[in-house]
């Protein structure tokens, strides 16, 4: 019961994008389509699951004072390999994601849970925060991407259901910011209403 | 001329943060103040200017000659990380007065992704300022790295002003703080879309 | 907890956490070397099999480059029961809105262009992408056209290309990069490039 717990306050009570607030790159980079959106939250949960177990596994081992820099190493070496695997079988959406599947070295989610967590956790433990935080992640950039999409084109994960060309500026860069600042609008205003 | 369109085109047409939603985290983090902003963007300038060069020599001379450019985001984001370290120690060292001015954003800037996006940027993206599509070369990339950075901290420093304003105004209460702020960002993205086109 | 910091220590786990992370990475690189290898060669062979009539041969095989006036493409020649059908030609254009875009032209052995297809672009999502067949029916007016007689340029220019609403730019780099292709397609073949 616990276990499910774990998984599930990622979604909902720690949410990383609507409640944390992070990782907005990716999140506002890569949300023009529904499928991009849920392709980069799963390339991140990957990569957070793998490196929450291992630093997890290390944390014991590893001095206090070099404990980020090794961090890092973990989840670049993690990220490259999800670069790879993504090259040879998913070129297509290798291509469209681009620069942001490297950058999720630089997101403050997995390095932020390596070192509240999985640091100070069981293995098992962290590799459940991992998932559940990345589902939350895969979750909130899938509703995002659905959201552009939809206003902007019209369509949903690809298919178009609205005739016409939609509201352009929701896939340009402004569109990005606007949606997302509604949706947190609507978020907060669910949440303090179950409160 | 060459440069002159690679500066503006920087700065403005494909501003980092407006455009590539790189380094979102800091730009939404340290705007709520306009003088805090001025230091961090003065932070960003040196330290993505340095990296950039530092990386686009690891690319040029270890990388490609060892065929090991998969290891590219391992290799970069070290280089940044020891980069900044130096950074610090050094400025402590010669300069107390700047250390006390940028060097509580240093730490930071490790985990900015503008800085690491655009490291990346100059070494695998194919410019067409020349004319032809090319790669950048070291002098193309100091400058372009550069203005990029000024990008950022213009960016920063005017939502920075906006957000100093919206303090005072009456904000209904699910709109506050990041929401609010995110709405705003849209409003001058759209601001800066008025410059695609120009170069 | 986590251990006391000491030099040697320090030292010793930066170098183990690197190397084993060097050896993950490296067999990732060799495991994902050939499908890599592979997804791109099938890239191009796909452009080249969505943009020619049916053949045979495998024209990657027989691709070579050729320049003219400082420009240079990529022509893949077909054959279907050893009679030459058509060229593919891979041209890139400096004039996007966002950066270069790559296309990929088939001609036919005349010179009248039978379809295209996108290799890359960077133009705007929802405006100037609509260069790419499954976005918009933009490109299907350059389909069975003969640069001779159709010229490549948009309306406004005074040319026969309707552009697309609001991508002028975009629509500008298309008909630059057909004429490219074009172009190194005729004087490849004047100048005996082809296989005839």
């Amino acid at each position: 019961m616990n276990k499910i717990k774990l998984i599930l306050k990622g979604i909902i009570k720690e949410n990383p994008t609507f409640v944390l607030v992070l990782g907005m790159c990716p999140t506002l980079g890569t949300t023009t389509s529904a499928m991009n959106g849920m392709g980069m939250g799963l390339a991140t949960t990957f990569v957070l699951m793998l490196s929450n177990m291992v630093i997890s596994s290390m944390a014991r081992m590893i001095p206090e004072k070099v404990r980020i820099p090794a961090y890092v190493v973990v989840i670049a070496v993690f990220v490259t390999v999800v670069q790879l695997v993504m090259q040879a079988y998913v070129p297509a959406l290798y291509e469209t994601l681009g620069l942001f599947i490297p950058l999720i070295v630089v997101n403050c989610i997995v390095l932020g849970r390596a070192e509240a967590y999985a640091s100070k956790n069981s293995v098992f433990d962290s590799f459940l925060d991992g998932l559940g935080i990345g589902l939350g992640f895969t979750l909130s950039l899938t509703v995002l991407g659905a959201v552009r999409e939809l206003l902007g084109s019209g369509s949903f994960f690809g298919h178009k259901i609205i005739a016409g060309d939609g509201m352009l500026i929701f896939i340009l860069a402004p569109g990005a910011f606007i949606a997302l600042g509604y949706l947190m609008v609507l978020f907060n205003k669910f949440k303090s209403k179950k409160a | 001329m060459e440069y002159v369109i690679i500066i503006i085109s920087a700065v403005f047409v494909n501003n980092i943060v407006l455009t590539q939603f790189l380094g979102i985290c800091p730009f939404l983090g340290v705007s709520n103040k306009v003088s805090t902003a001025m230091g961090m963007g003065a932070a960003v300038v040196f330290v993505m200017t340095l990296a950039t060069l530092m990386t686009y020599l690891a690319q040029q001379y270890l990388l490609v000659p060892l065929h090991i450019e998969f290891m590219q985001t391992v290799t970069f984001i070290l280089v940044i990380a020891a980069l900044v370290q130096m950074v610090e120690i050094i400025l402590k060292k010669i300069s107390p007065a700047l250390y006390q001015a940028l060097g509580i954003f240093l730490p930071l800037i490790t985990t900015n992704c503008a800085v690491l996006g655009v490291a990346i940027l100059v070494v695998t993206k194919e410019f067409t300022f020349g004319g032809t599509p090319a790669m950048l070369n070291l002098p193309q990339a100091v400058v372009y790295t550069a203005s990029m950075a000024v990008g950022f901290a213009v960016a920063l420093i005017i939502f920075a002003g906006m957000r100093e304003q919206m303090d005072l105004q009456g904000v209904p209460k699910p709109f506050r703080g990041v929401p609010i702020a995110l709405i705003t960002a849209g409003i001058l993205a759209m601001a800066f879309m008025g410059f695609s086109g120009i170069v | 907890m986590a251990k006391e910091s000491n030099f040697k220590n320090m030292l010793l786990t930066l170098l183990l956490i690197c190397f084993g992370g060097s050896a993950v990475m490296g067999g990732a690189y060799l495991l994902t070397f050939e499908p890599i290898a592979a997804a791109q060669q099938a890239k191009v062979n796909n452009a080249i099999a969505q943009v020619l009539p049916s053949f045979d041969n495998r024209p990657a095989e027989e691709s070579y480059e050729w320049e003219v006036s400082g420009k240079k493409v990529t022509i893949y020649p077909a054959t279907a029961e050893g009679q030459y059908v058509g060229s593919a030609v891979e041209a890139v254009s400096s004039k996007g809105f966002g950066g270069p875009v790559k296309v990929m032209v088939g001609f036919l052995p005349d010179g009248t262009i039978f379809r295209t297809a996108i290799i890359s672009h960077s133009e705007t999502p929802g405006l100037g992408d609509k260069l790419d067949p499954r976005k918009s029916s933009f490109s299907t007016q350059f389909e069975g056209k003969n640069p001779a007689t159709f010229s490549l340029s948009v309306r406004k220019d005074g040319g026969d290309v309707d552009a697309i609403t609001a991508a002028t730019i975009s629509s500008r780099a298309f008909c630059d990069v057909l004429d490219i292709a074009y172009t190194a397609f005729m004087d490849a073949k004047e100048k005996g490039g082809n296989h005839e």
